[in-house]
Formats: C-alpha cells, sequence, structure tokens
C-alpha cells in the first residue's frame, strides 16, 4: 500500500515539475520609455495605451489586421441614427472575479468624458449612456456620427466597484502630477494582471486565469517590461538574451541584431507622424530675442518648413527607416491622400528670403522643445533642425527632455517650438483635426484657430453621407496644409526585434498584443 | 656673488630637476605630448578649418564618414565624422580644450581651498584644526563622482534652466574642485606641522612677524613641493573625473561636447560598426590622461624623494 501512494506523490511531483518547466515562460518586453500611467483615462500616449491594452478591454477592439471587431461587446445596432445598442458578452469577469455587466460600461464611458480624462476629446458626441439591462448599453449621440465604433475601442471598460473601493471615480490628473491608486494600480478584463509596478524600471504581467479569451500560445505566462532608455544599453540587453522583445529597436543597430543567429527584425510603416509646432499665438516668445512672435508670420513657418532637407534627415539620422511627410497623416487614414503628403521643395535660399521678407533678414532666436525618449531618434532629428534653421540664421536652442515633463510642459503652454508625433488609433482625419487643429483643443499647442476648419470638423463629427463627410475633410486639409500650421517631417517606421523563437505579431500602431504572442 | 650673473636660462639648466628631466624619457615624451596637445587644443582654430560647435556650419549628409584611410573615408576628414556631420579631429581637439579648462580650473579651485585650510589648521592647530580635518574625514567617505554628481544636480535645482547650459562649465568645475580638496588639505596640513617648528618660523615669531605673513610667505614655499606633485596627479583625476560625469550626462550640453559627452554620443554607434565616434575620442583621453600621469609620477620621483 505504502509504495503505491509513494508512486503516486512521485508522480504528482513529476508533473507538477514537468508542467511548470515546460510551460511557463516569460517574454520579456523593452522600450525606451514606460507607460505614463496605468489609468486608463488619464493619459492618451502611445505606450501608456500599450500598457493597458494588455489589463483593460474596451467593447470593441482592433484585431492584428487593424480592423474593427468585438471585444466586450459581441454585437450592436443603431436603432435611429443616433441610438445605438451594444449586447455585452455575459461571460466576462475582472481578474478580481467580480462579473463585468452593464454598470460598469457606463461607468466607464462616464468616467472617460470627465474633465481630467485625456479621452474625453474621443466621445465628445456621446451624449447619454445608460444600462437596460444586465448585458446592453444603450449609446445616445448629439449628432449622427459615422466613427463611433473606432473611438469607442479606445476607451477602456474599468469596475465601477473597483473604482468606487479605492476613490478612482474620476480619472488621474495627470496634467496637474496628481498620485491616484488607478495610476499605480490596474484591474481590467484582459488578458493580462499586473502584478508588480515599479514605474522606468519594471511591470510584472501575470496571465488573468479568470479571462473569457483564450491565447494563441498557452506557454507565455508572464510579460515584463523592462524599459531601457539608452539605445545601446537595449541593443545589449537583447543580445546578450537578457530581453526578449524590444518595439522600438533603434534603426542604426538593425543590421547588427540581424547577422545575430538567434534574433529577427521586423519592420513596417507606423501609424504615426513626427513633426514641430510652432506657437502661432503668443504675443512674444518666451524663449525669443525680437519681442515679437515671428511664427505669426506664414512666411517665416514656410522658411523653416523649406530649410529643413527632409532626405538627409531620412538617409542619416532614419537610415531610410522613414517615410517624409506633408500632412499629419498616413496611408490608411481615411482623408489621406498622396497629394496631400507632397512637402514643400527644400530650398535654403527661398527659405532666407521668405525670412528677409517677413522682416527678419538675421533670423531670430528661439527653444526647440524635444523629447529624447519618445519617437525613433527624436533628438539626434531635433540635433539636425538645429543645424538645418542655422543654416538660414536661425538659432535654435535645443532642450531635450524625458517624454513625461516634455508633454507635462507642453500641456501647460510652455512649448514656442516643440517636436511631438501623432497617431490616429481610428484611422479617421477626424481624430487629427479634433486634437490638433481645431480652435482650443487639448494638444493644439500651435494655437492655430480657423472658422472654417472649425466648421468641417463640425461636419466630419455629424454628417453621414460620406461623400459630403469626405469633402470636408480634403477641404480642412487643404487649409491646414496651405496655412503651414505645422512642420510636418516624416511617417515613423517601426522596427521590432526579437529573438529567433519568440513571436509577437508586428502591428502598425506599435501595440504588441500579448494574447497573440507565441514560442516556436 | 656668482648667482648673479647666472641668466634664467642658466640658471634653471643647472638645476637639480633640468638634470633629473633630461635624464628621464618618460618625462620627456610626455612633456612632448602635453604641449602638442595643449597647442592643439588651445590654438585650434587654426589648425583645424572646422568648428564643431557652429550647428550651423555642419552638413547632416556628412554625417557617419568613416576615417579617410578606410574605403568610404573622404580626405578632409581626417578621423571621419560623428552623426551630426561634425569632423571627429576638430570635435576632439574642441572637446579636449574644454576637458583642459575644466580639468585645470577644478586643481586649482581644489588647490587654493585646500591649501589654505589645510596650511591655517596646521599652523593655528587646535579645536579649528579638528573641524577642519574631520571635513576632511567625513568628505573622504564620499566617493568624489557621487559628491560630483551631488553637488551638479542641487545646482540643476536652484539655477534655472535657460542659464543651466551655460552655468553648466562652471558648476561642473565646483564639483569636481570640491570633490578633490580633501587630498591637498591632507597633504599642505602635514608638510605644515613639520616645518611650523623649525627655527626659521620660531625666529620669525619672535621679531613679531604677522601669522599671515608667516603663513604665506615663509611656511608656504616650503611645502608647496608635495603640493605640487598632488596638484599633476589630481590634473589627470579631475580630467578623467569630467568624462565620467560628462559621459553620465550631468556635464557640459550635447551642442558644445568634451571629451566624455564624445565618447558617450559615440556609444549609440558602437553596434552598428561606426567605432571611430567613440574610439577616437576615448583613445585621445587615455594618452591625454596617462601622460599627465607619468609626468606626474616623474615629479613625485624628483621633487619629493622621501615618497619613494
Amino acid at each position: 500500500m505504502k509504495s503505491k501512494y509513494f508512486i503516486k506523490i512521485l508522480l504528482t511531483i513529476f508533473f507538477v515539475f514537468a508542467s511548470t518547466q515546460t510551460f511557463a515562460k516569460t517574454i520579456k518586453w523593452s522600450m525606451q520609455g514606460d507607460s505614463l500611467t496605468l489609468d486608463p483615462h488619464a493619459q492618451n500616449e502611445g505606450p501608456t495605451t500599450q500598457v493597458s491594452r494588455q489589463v483593460y478591454e474596451a467593447l470593441v477592439t482592433r484585431g492584428l489586421d487593424m480592423s474593427i471587431g468585438p471585444q466586450l461587446a459581441t454585437k450592436w445596432a443603431t436603432v435611429d441614427e443616433n441610438t445605438w445598442y451594444f449586447y455585452l458578452r455575459e461571460d466576462v469577469k475582472f481578474s478580481n472575479g467580480q462579473k463585468m455587466t452593464s454598470e460598469d460600461v457606463v461607468f466607464s464611458i462616464l468616467r472617460a468624458k470627465q474633465p481630467t480624462s485625456d479621452f474625453k476629446e474621443y466621445i465628445s458626441t456621446i451624449s447619454g449612456v445608460k444600462a437596460i439591462d444586465e448585458y446592453t448599453v444603450q449609446i445616445k449621440t448629439s449628432k449622427p456620427n459615422p466613427i463611433l465604433l473606432n473611438q469607442l475601442s479606445n476607451i477602456f471598460v474599468m469596475s465601477k466597484e473597483w473604482c468606487h473601493e479605492n476613490f478612482a471615480v474620476v480619472p488621474q490628473n495627470w496634467d496637474a502630477s496628481q498620485e491616484t491608486f488607478s495610476a499605480v494600480n490596474a484591474m481590467g478584463t484582459g488578458p493580462f494582471k499586473i502584478t508588480l509596478r515599479e514605474p522606468n524600471t519594471k511591470t510584472v504581467f501575470k496571465r488573468n486565469k479568470k479571462w473569457w479569451g483564450s491565447m494563441k500560445d498557452s506557454k507565455v505566462t508572464e510579460i515584463q517590461l523592462l524599459p531601457i532608455k539608452n539605445a545601446a544599453t537595449r541593443v545589449a540587453a537583447l543580445l546578450s538574451g537578457e530581453i526578449d522583445l524590444v518595439t522600438d529597436a533603434p534603426v542604426q543597430d538593425l543590421a547588427r541584431i540581424t547577422s545575430s543567429a538567434g534574433h529577427k527584425v521586423e519592420s513596417t510603416p507606423q501609424m504615426r507622424t513626427i513633426f514641430l509646432g510652432m506657437d502661432q499665438a503668443a504675443d512674444k516668445l518666451r524663449t525669443g530675442n525680437t519681442g515679437d512672435n515671428p511664427f505669426k508670420k506664414k512666411k517665416v513657418r514656410q522658411a523653416l518648413y523649406q530649410a529643413i532637407d527632409i532626405e538627409a534627415i531620412k538617409k542619416k539620422v532614419m537610415r531610410g527607416l522613414s517615410e517624409p511627410a506633408g500632412i499629419i497623416t498616413f496611408p490608411g487614414v481615411n482623408g489621406y491622400t498622396k497629394e496631400l503628403d507632397k512637402r514643400l521643395p527644400y530650398d535654403v535660399n527661398a527659405a532666407k528670403k521668405l525670412l528677409a521678407d517677413a522682416g527678419y533678414p538675421n533670423g531670430f532666436e528661439v527653444e526647440l522643445r524635444c523629447p529624447n525618449d519618445r519617437y525613433v531618434n527624436d533628438e539626434a532629428i531635433c540635433t539636425a533642425v538645429v543645424g538645418m534653421l542655422g543654416k538660414i540664421g536661425v538659432k535654435v536652442n535645443l532642450f531635450a527632455q524625458t517624454k513625461s515633463k516634455h508633454f507635462k510642459e507642453l500641456k501647460d503652454n510652455q512649448g514656442d517650438f516643440y517636436m511631438l508625433g501623432w497617431g490616429v488609433p481610428t484611422l479617421d482625419s477626424h481624430y487629427v483635426f479634433h486634437y490638433l487643429y481645431e480652435s482650443g483643443a487639448s494638444w493644439n499647442k500651435v494655437n492655430f484657430s480657423d472658422s472654417e476648419v472649425d466648421a468641417a470638423i463640425r461636419v466630419m463629427e455629424g454628417e453621414v453621407d460620406l461623400e459630403k463627410r469626405n469633402a470636408a475633410i480634403a477641404n480642412a486639409w487643404k487649409i491646414v496644409r496651405d496655412n503651414i500650421a505645422y512642420l510636418p517631417l516624416h511617417h515613423q517606421v517601426i522596427s521590432w526585434a526579437s529573438k529567433s523563437d519568440v513571436d509577437v505579431p508586428i502591428r502598425p500602431n506599435n501595440e504588441p498584443l500579448f494574447r497573440f504572442a507565441s514560442f516556436n | 656673488m656668482d648667482n648673479k650673473k647666472l641668466t634664467w636660462f642658466n640658471r634653471v639648466k643647472d638645476s637639480d630637476i633640468y638634470y633629473s628631466f633630461i635624464k628621464s624619457p618618460t618625462a620627456i615624451v610626455s612633456t612632448f605630448i602635453l604641449i602638442l596637445i595643449f597647442f592643439c587644443s588651445f590654438f585650434v582654430e587654426f589648425v583645424t578649418p572646422y568648428n564643431p560647435f557652429d550647428p550651423s556650419s555642419l552638413s547632416l549628409m556628412d554625417a557617419f564618414t568613416p576615417p579617410s584611410w578606410t574605403e568610404d573615408g573622404l580626405a578632409k576628414f581626417i578621423l571621419g565624422t560623428d552623426g551630426q556631420g561634425r569632423d571627429m579631429f576638430a570635435t576632439i581637439l574642441y572637446g579636449s580644450r574644454i576637458s583642459l579648462i575644466v580639468g585645470f580650473s577644478a586643481v586649482i579651485f581644489a588647490l587654493v581651498l585646500g591649501v589654505g585650510l589645510g596650511l591655517s589648521a596646521g599652523y593655528f592647530g587646535g579645536k579649528y584644526e579638528m573641524i577642519v580635518m574631520r571635513l576632511t574625514d567625513v568628505q573622504l567617505t564620499v566617493p568624489s563622482i557621487l559628491m560630483a554628481l551631488l553637488v551638479d544636480g542641487i545646482a540643476r535645482g536652484i539655477i534655472s534652466r535657460e542659464l543651466h547650459d551655460e552655468m553648466a562649465i562652471y558648476v561642473l568645475i565646483f564639483a569636481i574642485g570640491i570633490s578633490e580638496w580633501p587630498q591637498f588639505a591632507r597633504v599642505s596640513r602635514a608638510a605644515t606641522l613639520v616645518e611650523k617648528n623649525k627655527d626659521y618660523v620660531s625666529a620669525s615669531t619672535i621679531i613679531g612677524v604677522s601669522n599671515l605673513i608667516i603663513m604665506f610667505k615663509h611656511i608656504l614655499p616650503n611645502i608647496l613641493r608635495p603640493v605640487l606633485v598632488i596638484g599633476t596627479i589630481g590634473l589627470a583625476l579631475a580630467i578623467i573625473a569630467e568624462a565620467t560625469l560628462s559621459f553620465l550626462g550631468v556635464g557640459v550640453p550635447p551642442t558644445t561636447p568634451s571629451l566624455g559627452t564624445l565618447i558617450r554620443l559615440g556609444n549609440d554607434f558602437l553596434f552598428s560598426g561606426e567605432w571611430w565616434i567613440t574610439f577616437f575620442p576615448a583613445i585621445f583621453l587615455v594618452i591625454l590622461a596617462f601622460s599627465i600621469n607619468l609626468l606626474g609620477d616623474w615629479m613625485r620621483d624628483t621633487l619629493n624623494p622621501k615618497l619613494n
């Protein structure tokens, strides 16, 4: 008898060990910066959403092919042009075991509409939301909204009860550096839950066993996000095997990584355009030396535009991995055309002449603000721009700093001249106009204002006739392009580098979805 | 009487130091290298036509040109160019000027502070000496790089950002100087303790010479030998400390790079095969520090045989 027990115990131990040994695998993921906050409504920023996306889910979501599909809602219907019904999955539980119901969805949408939310612009057309029954949600819009689903794919659903228990009913006020429970803790319905959070050092995601969906590869049980700011250090960590996946592999090191037998590199055009903004409303530049604001004059803006040799930046700084841009949107977004995306020619003499015509024959001085850990080679691009503008007599002082400070100070209206990148998660031009061009919009830090553009934005929001709507978009693009409201630089190309046996599908919005990750 | 006829040159020629110098090949070679580096760094405008600190003179298309003797190299860029199209040779010389200025100023700052405190502590003794010496003990427990980082951090906190780039070099001098003064204080105090009991000091005291004059006119020249030895070695340390701080990104701004900043900037391109961007500044720094150290060793042997 005794020996029988003994064998049983031995077998149990063997299986336990065998299973953990073969199946428990961690993917160590690195990029230059970290998520700014875990509060899913507090900051509309790439890496922040990338982290939230592993933990939180939305009513609908984009799949690997970037098309919209069901997530928390299984189906939806419109009764009239302003009323939508969403029918929720009934088997969804939060990672603490609570059931997700329509109350949570209603709460989350209202939470994302709070003044401290950075997503309020996404859903500004939603005028009312209510729970019809436990698994049905009714959403009312103030006018017909053709891109509501696109917008909802970025509104993450939180637990009402959890938020109430933890004083997180309103989103963290990120601009005022508020510290909240929800900024360092996350509890969602997604495939992962965060078990350890050390900002800028380490974030550990463990499988959420209560998740309703199924992983592509059940061996993926843990993700660790380990941000490494220095490009060379990040590559060294990858090559030495300390890191499995880098989602912003430095362009200068791609050849080196490819030549390593155990690693691979994938590249894809990213849905992100890099540009420079110039404050056109201030009476006096904060960092200028002329006592007025040269950027008010279109000729000055055009001079700066034409002084930038974008091909040189592409060749030397980006090593060919960028696409020069004429507008702040990219192929695949509704409203993009090749015609609009053409740049004004690079012409130093024309730029000098424009500057002299505008009344600044000797140029002027200004500070350029740059992030140094957000976009591909951001600081190097800015340094190159400093040199190029120096050639037409504009003395630019470069101020590069970490992204969290950069964004915060921009929002605080401290930038005269700054670098920013813009992605379009909704894949519709409206998103760009609504954030960057509308009078008083939250990221319109160049203070551009044009009544015709504002009117066109209203049409984009309410017009269901696609032809009329597209005409409004085309017209708005033409106005802002002719006005040189911003200086577009290029569309980013992103490269992911990983160990050969780690497979995480690359996506044009640079968001990894670890539920589709696998080991081979 | 005979001495008066000798010119200054002859006096130098007859001295022990000169004799020891020409007998030491290491000293001659390192002095030669140092003079060459000093000359090139301080008259760099005449040595090279490029000015890497003027962004408008650069062309981005020249970036990443390898050294001239390699396949893709260009004759006009002897050591190649960096990621912004700056000529490496010119950038290194401009950078070494900053490194040398920072190094020298920091050592002079540390020397004045350290000798002043050490000499007076040794001379006056008592509670004052105890306080100064315990202060050096406390500071010696803090590694000098940490001390310099601390100073830089505080400076960043109190100086506004617009001013900081201009002030960076002074902050750096202060940071390195403040972390090196205890060495000088200890050596000069020890030497003063020996000197102050000698007859010439007692004689001066008896005839009523004031303390200040005794300290700085009579004792100081006699303790200068060990201080100079420490100073020379301290110069190499200060230059390396500057490079370390700049490498960590808290030194001079990248638009006016010193040697350490150059090494840091080049570090990003090591994996991509653009080795020259970090290699040449690093080699240059090694040669510079090595030469100063060799000269310092020779000076120690000559000026202060007791240390052997």
